[in-house]
């Protein structure tokens, strides 16, 4: 690990010279209020955390959770297309969730990753005195108190009033923006980047600031309209603008830069040893400011914390025969197929794009190398809400079981928490279970935890969503010739894993009976193991797919779905074992021959069957792919 | 120079996106590319081809393509297609060729009314241009897509002309991802040297992405190029 969490992304060494940077953030209050800008600026946001490192973006992720059939997810997916399709980064996957706890507060989180020599790893804190320099876009009304009259308070009724708190996105000068900085770094002309967010300049400052101090002209901010009070643009969320430490003789070589671009570029003040950030306006000190107040020194403050009662196992619920349901589950909105949705991303730009979102985990080569990430983002609120702590493991290592799935190690994670109130007891209990479940898988799978961030108040009416971990893990795939995706007939169909299953939380509880009961436990060796088998043997595999939502049953249909062809397979008959979740399984392919050069290191492995013909035990795969595909034609844009 | 790798120029407007996998496309196939920067006024000395790649070219705002014409290297590239050479337009780039009315037609918005990235299959109408010269005639590619406005149309007597005058190189086959007219995904002009595709033969060189078929077009128009390049020594 080269930066853990406290910079705008964490940073993570992948040997031979380069590093990988990537964070995933929530832009869930503006999504919800306006969700086409709200998303876009959500993509925005997080690619300028990505490039403040000194990386290139690469790659971007987003979990969406919205109510069923919410006319507004159309809108999202829209604003984060039009956003990451303008600035030339491939959408590689992320999370789909619909549920109705999700319906008055929806969630977009959005994950960026970028590749950078290590050696180029920057910093948003200022290293020395010098002159502070603000490119990018103008400085508007958009946007003041986005941060706080939005993201921190609870949703309501007269929320049509907020809309102007939400910023407006402008991707072409997102691109801009990505090529300065991204020439910035390699000309080695910027000490510190840092990207202007929430609460803008006062929060860019004041990390920038640090152990330094800092005076700032606020008057030769540029403005987009000229009657902005002071205090405003201090705080103003106008999109689209970075800040840089720059040594005095570099300054001009910075303004040519960012002219070649197009973009304005001025002097808003210099770095000083003061310890102290002060705001001028025409030459009058009018706020100072010691700028540790700010960062380490911000008051703290302790939740006090109500957990709920264990829940009992969950009853069995009355459900179709095991053939209806799986097609009934196939065609469920948390399952079917999700091209209607990642077609409208550009997933192939930077032709680096050699597993494209669908199947588990996107990967990505490092050309020239043939080496490659895999990528992944995951979490699952209705597993949370039922026990937290197990909600934070199995967000932790379904990103990482997806990961190992498609070929990678996993080498850290980054997430989101998403969750209501936390002055209520319940949901700070909620929230501090959740990290701990968290942190527990982390360190059973020996990975570190590099950035993150936090969204709370996330409730509407009074009515919390479910809280919602969202895990988004980066894992090296040694060779990306390597990965499989499609079992081919004869295959040997193989079962990796200890079966430890519930119904609780599951999709097939959620579509037949109430979310409720207790969740299955982890045995978090186990499933440690279960990735390392996973990631470890990837290359004998001719597919390797993780039991997730829907359970073995779902997990098998997707894999002869994906691979365009059946099997025969020996099938339990308990609907806890056929439709069951939480608990780590997979199913991987290979050749019959290939099975004994499996290194399965104690991880229990069964055979249940072998690939070929046109079914699944019998079932059409035409049907079951019609199933899959049924709503997944193609949406109208507004 | 060398005859044998002819120099390609790639033109890079602002919110230009894929210039620089333009770039590594054509090196892969023998090319050397120059990455060129749109304030620029000449073309480098020996250039044997033009690429305009994708992107979204001053965000596409106001239309695609409608601005990037102005851009200073444009009057550039519009002399050197006026003489015979050879210039390929890549989505967006096909774009800025219309509106530069170096090719006939226009692109408007899909007929889904939604940005599309998918791999598409194409049928080859001609081999005979400098663009096809390496395909069969009615050969099949699988080359991705990926954009909101790639609709091709025209006036009535614009499309029939087009089709009397062979200028349709590329058609859709099977599924039309855009509601093109005639499923056209490539026209060149009456000349013959210069086309425009809204699929990505970029995106299309390397098995391990997905399709090698682009590798054909971009490897036709790097023979040509050859030719070019050897006919000015």
């Amino acid at each position: 690990m080269l930066q853990g969490p406290g910079e705008n992304a964490g940073v993570v060494d992948i040997g031979e010279g380069d590093a990988v940077a990537f964070k995933v953030e929530s832009h869930n209050h503006p999504s919800a209020v306006e969700p086409f800008e709200g998303a876009a600026t959500g993509v925005g946001g997080i690619l300028r955390d990505i490039y403040a490192m000194g990386a290139r973006p690469i790659a971007l992720l987003d979990g969406l959770y919205f109510g069923e059939d919410d006319i507004q997810f159309e809108r999202a997916v829209a604003g984060i297309g039009t956003y990451g399709n303008c600035v030339g980064v491939p959408n590689v996957g992320g999370a789909t969730f619909f549920d109705s706890r999700y319906a008055g507060n929806c969630l977009v989180n959005a994950m960026c990753v970028g590749i950078l020599p290590r050696e180029q790893l920057t910093s948003a804190r200022a290293s020395g005195v010098g002159s502070v320099v603000m490119f990018g876009a103008t400085t508007g009304r958009d946007g003041i108190g986005g941060a706080s009259v939005l993201a921190s308070q609870e949703l309501g009724e007269d929320d049509a009033d907020k809309r102007p708190s939400v910023q407006v996105g402008d991707p072409f000068t997102g691109k801009k923006l990505i090529e300065v900085s991204v020439e910035l770094i390699e000309s080695n002309l910027v000490e510190s980047l840092q990207d202007c967010g929430a609460a803008g300049l006062a929060s860019a400052l004041s990390e920038m600031a640090a152990s330094f101090g800092l005076d700032i002209h606020l008057d030769r901010v540029p403005l987009r309209q000229d009657d902005l009070e002071p205090w405003e643009i201090m705080v103003s969320e106008s999109q689209e603008r970075m800040v840089a430490a720059v040594t005095p003789s570099l300054v001009p070589a910075v303004k040519d830069v960012c002219a070649r671009w197009e973009l304005p570029c001025t002097e808003i003040g210099t770095v000083t040893d003061s310890g102290v950030l002060r705001c001028f306006w025409h030459g009058d000190v009018i706020g100072d400011i010691p700028a540790r107040f700010l960062t380490e020194d911000a008051p703290r403050y302790q939740l006090e914390l109500a957990a709920r009662p264990k829940q009992d196992p969950p009853p069995t619920p009355v459900a179709p025969p095991f053939r209806q349901a799986l097609l009934e589950l196939l065609a469920s909105d948390n399952i079917r197929d999700r091209a209607w949705v990642f077609e409208r991303y550009d997933y192939i730009v930077g032709s680096r794009t050699v597993r494209r979102p669908g199947l588990d985990a996107g990967v990505l080569r490092l050309r020239p190398s043939l080496r490659g990430l895999a990528l992944s983002l995951d979490g699952n609120g209705r597993i949370a809400w039922l026990d937290p702590r197990i909600g934070g493991a199995h967000a932790v290592l379904e990103a990482a079981r997806n990961v190992a799935c498609s070929g990678g190690e996993p080498l850290a994670i980054t997430n989101c928490l998403n969750f209501g109130n936390p002055e209520k007891p319940e949901m700070a209990w909620e929230l501090s279970e959740a990290i701990e479940g968290m942190a527990q898988a982390c360190e059973a799978l020996g990975i570190p935890v590099v950035s993150g961030n936090v969204s709370l108040y996330n409730e509407t009416d009074g009515q919390p969503i479910y809280p919602t971990p969202v895990v988004g893990c980066v894992g090296l795939v040694p060779d990306v010739r390597e990965i499989g995706g499609a079992w081919r007939d004869g295959d040997v169909v193989l079962l990796a894993g200890e079966s430890r299953l519930s119904i609780a939380g599951s999709e097939y509880q959620a579509l037949y009976d109430k979310v409720c009961g207790a969740p299955a436990e982890f045995d978090l060796e186990a499933e440690a193991a279960l990735i390392r088998f996973l990631w470890k043997n990837n290359r004998l595999f001719s597919i390797a797919h993780d039991v997730a939502e829907g359970g073995l049953a779902v997990c098998l249909a997707e894999c002869a779905i994906f691979s365009g062809i059946g099997a025969h397979l020996d099938l339990p008959a308990d609907p806890v074992q056929l439709f069951g979740e939480c608990g780590g399984l997979a199913v991987v392919a290979c050749a019959r021959e290939q099975v004994s050069q499996l290194e399965t290191a104690g991880v229990p492995l069964r055979e249940i069957g072998s690939a070929g013909g046109d079914s699944l035990n019998g079932m059409p795969l035409s049907q079951l792919t019609r199933c899959w595909q049924a709503k997944s034609t193609s949406t109208k844009d507004s | 120079m060398t005859p044998n790798r002819p120099k390609i120029a790639v033109i890079t407007f602002l919110g230009s996106l894929d210039d620089h996998d333009a770039a590594w496309a054509l090196a892969a196939v023998d090319v050397e590319p120059q990455l060129v920067w749109h304030a620029e006024t000449e073309l480098p000395k020996d250039t044997a081809a033009v690429v305009l790649p994708g992107g979204f070219s001053y965000g596409d705002y106001l239309r695609g393509g409608a601005i990037a014409r102005f851009a200073p290297i444009m009057e550039s590239v519009t002399e050197f297609a006026a003489k015979g050479g050879l210039v390929l337009g890549i989505c967006n780039g096909f774009q800025i060729l219309c509106e530069a009315g170096l090719l006939p037609g226009v692109l408007i918005r899909n007929a889904s009314l939604s940005f599309v990235c998918r791999d598409t299959t194409l049928r080859v109408e001609r081999t005979d241009t400098p663009f096809t010269s390496r395909c069969e005639q009615g050969q099949r590619l699988s080359i991705p897509i990926k954009h909101g406005y790639g609709n091709f149309t025209g006036s009535d007597e614009l499309l029939a002309e087009l089709e009397k005058k062979n200028q349709i190189v590329l058609r859709y086959h099977g599924d039309n991802p855009n509601g093109s007219a005639l499923n056209i995904a490539g026209v060149v002009n009456e000349l013959g040297n210069v086309m425009g595709m809204m699929p990505h033969p970029e995106h299309a060189v390397d098995r391990l992405l997905g399709s090698a078929d682009g590798a054909l077009i971009l490897a036709s128009l790097a023979d040509a190029a050859r030719e070019q390049s050897a006919a000015l020594v």
